[in-house]
């Protein structure tokens, strides 16, 4: 295959492949037709990797970003024969998550609008945050109810559970923090953690691979404070103050730094060893109403591995190592950390918040606020939803246009992906949820239900099940 | 009759009597006592005249104290609570259209009761003689089998007339309405909207067929500009109101929609 001879035959086209961080692979030019499929690039590429006995899915794309679809030439237009073809190969998830056809059961229970849920970082339990100043906690697997937690005076805005999934911290209204173990219920704090003036929109604890104990949380609120905790001691360890208006989302990064983003316009970085402000990224005209960062999936899932069924490593050194690991191979695919916002100047930027204060990208195109970001697992795409009723998908390196990603007939309020990067499901204040192909990036099912506006969708770490809660106080389970 | 103010003048000069207040005040007192006495004793058409207006003036009075009595509550309905919201609802302002509708179970429920039960269960029969005025036709202006529909109707866009010798029915271009003021009944806000279709006039068939839109009829509106959902998450956008005005005397169609 390899072209020594260097005489092309008709209809052939020479092609070097090279891996997303620029290695080349192989010895270097291969001579191909043009009709060449994926599935043969694809056979071709695990070859050369020296994986073919279990081979990896792969796509293909060009340096200008065009992704080969079915074969070389029904992709490109106007192939040059002349020069070389470089492609750039991405390896896909090996695991595939099967999309969400159907609600498996409605869990009622709340008193009121259920306001948050989310799944533990090993998919093996689910809490819920409501208006009715509960946390509840559920059981998976029976699909009934399992711990109410009470101690909240007012509604429960946000909850987060600690990356090694056995705490749950949960905000409400009048600015309290409480601690809650994951497995029994149980409040773990045994003091108030309360010191917003105002209520708390934001939670987001330190990652695994810094803090294997996971006691530092960091808490942003309308106070336009931002307090990181002690969770063992309940004592605020470092305030950082300096956001003129509410903050509204808060991102603890894998690099040691904290980003919050206001509605005082400005993206702030800081390091959270001392609390020192490392940068202030301005460029947005209007509030800031969320932010995403690349490595959200791997941060958030870290000691779990998807591929190993999210079972928990042995020991605690074991379960650093891999949390490092699954980090740095993270940060080899995506290349460095990208921090991605939405606002209400209908616009997005995309920084590189740990080397430049100047942003890579800028992505025009909604016509209603944009309400959430989210980076895909796999960190080469992110979505945004809007409330023009549209998701849009972009490039999660270059803040590329893709797609729009249109069918919801209100303002789309959450979005999550699914563990493989193949699916994306939203849901809106229509009352429904949509799931989203990414791969030909159209409607894939639409899953009506809810008897109103739905506030919270999540989609488990392992992809098996989604989650969403709304106004009509039901907490509604989707699976396959 | 008298040629000057004498009383006027000579109350200014000298006062009143000095138990002037004292009487007015047992005279008003009084005054009830008077008029039962009156009432029990007044017999035939004179008692029926009187009753009614008495009749009258009392409902006038209980309708003044319910206001008063509405005044004086500590009103709730100006900010009405909302429910519990996600964080990042919590800082804008709520579109009001729309939200309060897609609570659609209850919907649902209420469109069911909707078909027998609707805001004004009763309306007086509109007679053919009333509707319909016997228009005069022929040469020597003999015939007599032309009607022309002296209510408000609906004429859809798809209508083309009839030659006129075929034409029954005269639907007259001033009298045809295409837009309705539709009131939500939970959100107490009027939308004018255009009208799709007479879905029924509870006085004839006939009337449902030619579109005759009297008091209580029910009509459909395209309500799409507000904004409701379907349980499916697809937008409404046909609803059924009923007429609560009588359109051909105040120039306006007013309805209520049924939620």
């Amino acid at each position: 295959m390899e072209s020594g001879d260097g005489e092309a035959a008709p209809g052939s086209v020479s092609v070097r492949l090279i891996s997303e961080d620029g290695q080349q692979l192989g010895s270097g030019i291969f001579n191909l037709p043009v009709g060449v499929t994926t599935i043969q690039l694809q056979l071709l590429c695990n070859q050369l990797l020296e994986q073919s006995d279990d081979p990896v899915p792969m796509s293909f794309f060009t340096e200008e970003g065009t992704e080969i679809v079915d074969s070389l030439k029904k992709s490109i237009e106007n192939l040059d024969y002349e020069t070389t073809l470089t492609l750039v190969y991405q390896p896909q998830a090996v695991f595939r998550v099967r999309p969400v056809t159907r609600c498996s059961s409605s869990l009622p229970g709340h008193g009121e609008a259920v306001i948050s849920a989310q799944f533990s970082p090993d998919g093996k339990s689910l809490a819920s945050g409501s208006g009715d100043t509960t946390v509840r906690l559920w059981d998976l697997n029976t699909e009934l109810p399992l711990h109410t937690c009470q101690g909240h005076k007012n509604w429960v805005l946000c909850i987060s559970w600690s990356p090694d999934a056995s705490k749950i911290a949960s905000a409400d209204k009048n600015g309290v923090i409480i601690i809650w173990d994951g497995a029994t219920g149980k409040q773990l704090n045994s003091k108030p953690m309360a010191r917003h003036k105002q209520w708390i929109t934001s939670l987001a604890w330190e990652p695994y691979h810094k803090d294997p104990k996971c006691r530092y949380l960091a808490s942003a609120g309308k106070d336009a404070n931002i307090h990181i905790w002690d969770t063992v001691t309940c004592l605020v360890v470092r305030s950082l103050t300096g956001h003129t208006a509410c903050v509204t989302s808060i991102r603890w990064g894998g690099e040691g730094l904290i980003y919050s983003g206001s509605q005082d316009r400005t993206v702030k970085v800081w390091r959270s060893d001392d609390g020192v402000l490392c940068r202030n990224l301005t460029g947005h005209a209007h509030w800031i109403n969320t932010l995403a960062l690349n490595t959200d999936y791997v941060l958030r899932t870290s000691i779990f591995e998807p591929r190993g069924n999210c079972q928990r490593p042995e020991s605690e050194e074991k379960a650093l190592k891999i949390a490092e690991s699954r980090y740095a191979s993270a940060m080899k695919v995506c290349g460095e950390e990208y921090l991605v916002s939405g606002s209400d100047d209908f616009t997005l930027f995309l920084w590189s918040p740990a080397k430049s204060k100047t942003p890579v990208g800028r992505m025009t195109g909604h016509q209603a606020l944009v309400n959430q970001v989210a980076f895909s697992p796999d960190t080469r795409y992110f979505a945004s939803a809007s409330f023009d009723k549209s998701i849009k998908v972009w490039c999660g390196k270059t803040g590329k246009y893709l797609a729009s990603l249109r069918g919801h007939v209100s303002s789309v309020y959450q979005i999550a992906w699914s563990a493989d990067s193949r699916l994306l499901v939203s849901g809106s204040s229509d009352s429904t949820l949509k799931v989203w192909d990414m791969k030909n990036r159209q409607l894939h099912t639409d899953l009506p239900g809810h008897g109103d506006e739905v506030y919270t969708v999540d989609w488990s770490p392992d992809g098996a099940k989604v989650v969403s809660g709304g106004k009509d106080k039901v907490l509604k389970i989707w699976k396959h | 009759m008298p040629q000057n103010e004498h009383i006027e003048r000579h109350r200014k000069r000298f006062g009143r009597r000095l138990d002037y207040e004292e009487k007015q005040r047992k005279k008003l007192a009084r005054a009830p006592h008077e008029r039962s006495q009156m009432a029990k004793k007044l017999r035939g058409g004179k008692a029926k005249l009187y009753h009614k207006k008495r009749y009258a003036e009392k409902v006038e009075m209980r309708k003044l104290m319910k206001q008063h009595e509405e005044k004086e509550q500590k009103s709730t309905t100006d900010t009405p609570d909302k429910g519990p919201m996600p964080a990042y609802l919590l800082d804008r302002q709520q579109q009001t259209t729309g939200t309060v509708l897609s609570n659609m179970i209850k919907q649902k429920r209420k469109e069911k009761a909707a078909k027998y039960q609707v805001p004004i269960p009763q309306v007086k029969a509109v007679s053919d003689a009333e509707a319909f005025k016997v228009v005069k036709t022929g040469k020597s202006r003999r015939k007599a089998w032309k009607r022309m529909v002296t209510k408000v109707t609906f004429v859809g866009e798809s209508f083309t007339r009839k030659p006129a010798k075929f034409e029954r029915f005269i639907r007259p271009m001033g009298l045809r309405f295409n837009k309705a003021h539709v009131t939500h009944p939970e959100l107490q806000t009027t939308f004018q909207l255009p009208i799709v279709g007479v879905k029924k006039n509870p006085s004839s068939q006939m009337y449902t067929s030619l579109g005759v839109i009297t008091k209580g009829t029910i009509i459909e509106v395209n309500v799409s500009e507000l904004g409701m959902v379907t349980q499916g998450g697809k937008i409404v956008w046909g609803k059924y109101a009923q007429v609560t005005n009588n359109p051909e005397n105040d120039g306006c169609i007013n309805a209520v929609l049924l939620v």
